[in-house]
């Protein structure tokens, strides 16, 4: 065999491969989302939405309690971080634009996003639940809240950095305050990129479980109290799935689909958006 | 810049004041929450130390006494397995995207994976439960049983009854969480190569695999290496794709077919269950060592990944 050879077939093979890893990672994606669908879309009930769980091994049900409560301690959880969020990368990228405080924060932000989030679940548990005594859905929405800050925080200061110099400078020109500036100029020309870190962000926490475990806990009841326990798909999706019923089971996989759907929805709006803004 | 342009106005102090205290946040963050898990653990810290805390292999809550080497060897055993199993593959898509695929399919392979990440844990996990664990306990299991069977040392490793609810198939499921992370890192460090530099191998007769071999990875090696290592602060801190696949036991296995505890595992399991001051103040140091972990590790990664940009950026 002439080295030629050699060296083609040795191309030859190692381009097989890294097709098979991409058509692994595609077949993941499929395996999951089609198992998912499959199983979601058998158990998929109109009683679902509009009933309470039943006592355990009973029959029948709904989940009404964990949807409702899910979207509260979203909901609370984006009027929390979002505006602290947006606030902080104004900061970064207007006030502090370019110094060092603001390099350090976005670094330190950076490292927050990926921190694991169970541990801010029990940085809240210590905080929020132990003093009080109780677990409530407040906690839920604030420890989603401090996940999701960071994330906020760094799309915002990017989209931010985005606007160009020149525009704020016309700005300035008429004799605008930099808070007018920032308020009717920047924010407007990044508004789109703003919304699109902030539709990001509600994707990124809606699927959490870990940092719910020990804030808002669960409650097999209906409840809005944001003051008590308040269930939430993803742990209701955790008891049910390791509990020992069938009914459960579906349930789980029904909650899963629908919690599935809702965030690859976002993702994909989230990135289309950019796309088409951003090209 | 920006300062010079300014006039002294109150608003404009009062909004500038606003907006330094939320990006503030995150630093009262990061401060509070090793201060309060320092706090919380202090019982415990004072209890069984520091080292003897991480050496030690009792987890027993009836004793009242706790060590946290078994969590952690857990949380480090899944997490090399899991980056053993998805690096190569994640390496393979980057390079297909970049390389190899025709311009229609790098779109929607590109999506694909931005989804894969997008999917929540507890899916995983779930779909782990309901659909990997029979899998890997009829079939794949089995079948590695089978195939290591003469293979001193080897054999060790998939010694026990394959149940399906072990280190392996744990591994497995954070190997695909973790690979759309690599994955598209990767992609963004090759992509950054410089087209000179590949069309001057093209041009001296390489071919592609040669090119990506010796052009394309060794100029994006420091972004490669952030992205893995961020890969790995991500899988340390994974909780819900584990803990339903894991078993929470606690013992240092020797088998990947046995059942094990990650830190995390830990804390999901027991954090709400702990009924004493010095278990509750355990769970917390072990929280603790996590955080501390996976900071560390996590601004390993970006330290990289900074110096990567710097670098190409020049």
């Amino acid at each position: 065999m002439t080295r030629e050879k050699q060296r083609k077939i040795e191309g030859g093979i190692a381009l097989v491969f890294s097709t098979l890893a991409a058509l692994m990672g595609l077949f993941w994606l499929v395996f999951i989302l089609g198992d998912v669908l499959v199983h979601g879309m058998g158990a998929l009930h109109l009683n679902l939405f509009l009933q309470d769980p039943t006592p355990p091994g009973v029959e029948g049900g709904g989940l009404r309690n964990a949807f409702t409560g899910q979207l509260l301690i979203t909901l609370f959880a984006t009027l929390i971080g979002v505006p602290v969020g947006v606030l902080g990368g104004t900061f970064l990228a207007e006030y502090a634009r370019g110094t060092k405080i603001s390099r350090v924060i976005s670094v330190l932000s950076d490292i927050m996003v990926s921190v694991p989030s169970i541990v801010i679940g029990t940085f809240i548990y210590a905080i929020l639940v132990h003093p009080l005594g109780h677990f409530s859905g407040w906690a839920g929405s604030v420890a989603l809240a401090v996940i999701m800050i960071p994330v906020v925080l760094r799309t915002t200061e990017n989209m931010l950095s985005l606007v160009p110099w020149t525009l704020r400078e016309a700005a300035f020109a008429l004799g605008a305050p930099y808070y007018k500036v920032i308020i009717q100029v920047v924010y407007r020309g990044a508004a789109t990129g703003i919304m699109t870190g902030i539709l990001l962000s509600i994707a990124r926490v809606a699927g959490e479980t870990a940092p719910l475990l020990f804030t808002s806990f669960n409650n097999a009841y209906f409840s809005a109290d944001m003051k008590g326990p308040v269930a939430s798909l993803t742990v209701t999706i955790f008891q049910y799935a390791m509990g020992p019923y069938d009914d459960w089971h579906k349930q789980a996989w029904a909650a899963s689909l629908i919690i599935t759907l809702f965030i690859l929805f976002i993702t994909i709006l989230g990135r289309l958006i950019i796309k088409w803004r951003y090209k | 810049m920006a300062i010079t342009f300014r006039k002294k106005n109150a608003v404009d102090f009062i909004f500038s004041s606003v907006t330094a205290i939320a990006s503030l946040s995150v630093i009262i963050f990061i401060i509070g929450i090793l201060y309060v898990l320092i706090k919380e653990s202090s019982l415990s810290i004072e209890r069984f130390g520091i080292i003897k805390f991480l050496v030690s292999t009792d987890w027993d809550p009836v004793r009242e006494s706790f060590g946290a080497l078994t969590n952690i060897y857990g949380t480090v055993i899944t997490t090399f397995l899991s980056l053993v199993i998805a690096i190569p593959v994640a390496l393979g898509i980057a390079i297909f995207v970049t390389e190899i695929s025709p311009n229609f399919l790098k779109g929607p392979i590109g999506i694909a994976i931005e989804l894969l990440a997008a999917i929540p844990s507890i899916i995983y996990g779930m779909w782990g439960l309901f659909t990997l664990s029979p899998i890997m306990s009829q079939h794949v299991e089995p079948f590695l049983k089978k195939v290591t069977a003469g293979i001193p040392l080897v054999s060790i490793l998939f010694q026990g009854t394959p149940m399906g609810i072990d280190i392996l198939t744990a591994s497995v499921i954070l190997s695909i969480m973790i690979i759309p992370f690599t994955a598209s890192i990767s992609r963004d460090s090759f992509k950054l190569t410089p087209a000179v530099v590949k069309e001057s191998a093209y041009a001296i007769g390489a071919t592609k695999w040669e090119v990506v071999k010796n052009v394309v990875i060794p100029y994006s090696k420091l972004g490669v290496f952030g992205g893995v290592v961020l890969s790995l602060g991500r899988a340390l801190g994974e909780t819900m794709a584990v803990a339903f696949v894991l078993g929470n036991n606690h013992k240092i296995a020797t088998s990947l077919l046995d059942a094990a505890a990650t830190i995390t595992v830990t804390l999901a399991n027991e954090f709400v269950e702990a009924d004493n001051d010095v278990y509750l103040s355990s769970l917390f140091y072990l929280a603790l060592v996590l955080f501390l972990m996976s900071f560390a590790i996590l601004a390993v990664a970006k330290i990289f990944l900074l110096r990567a940009e710097r670098r190409y950026s020049r």
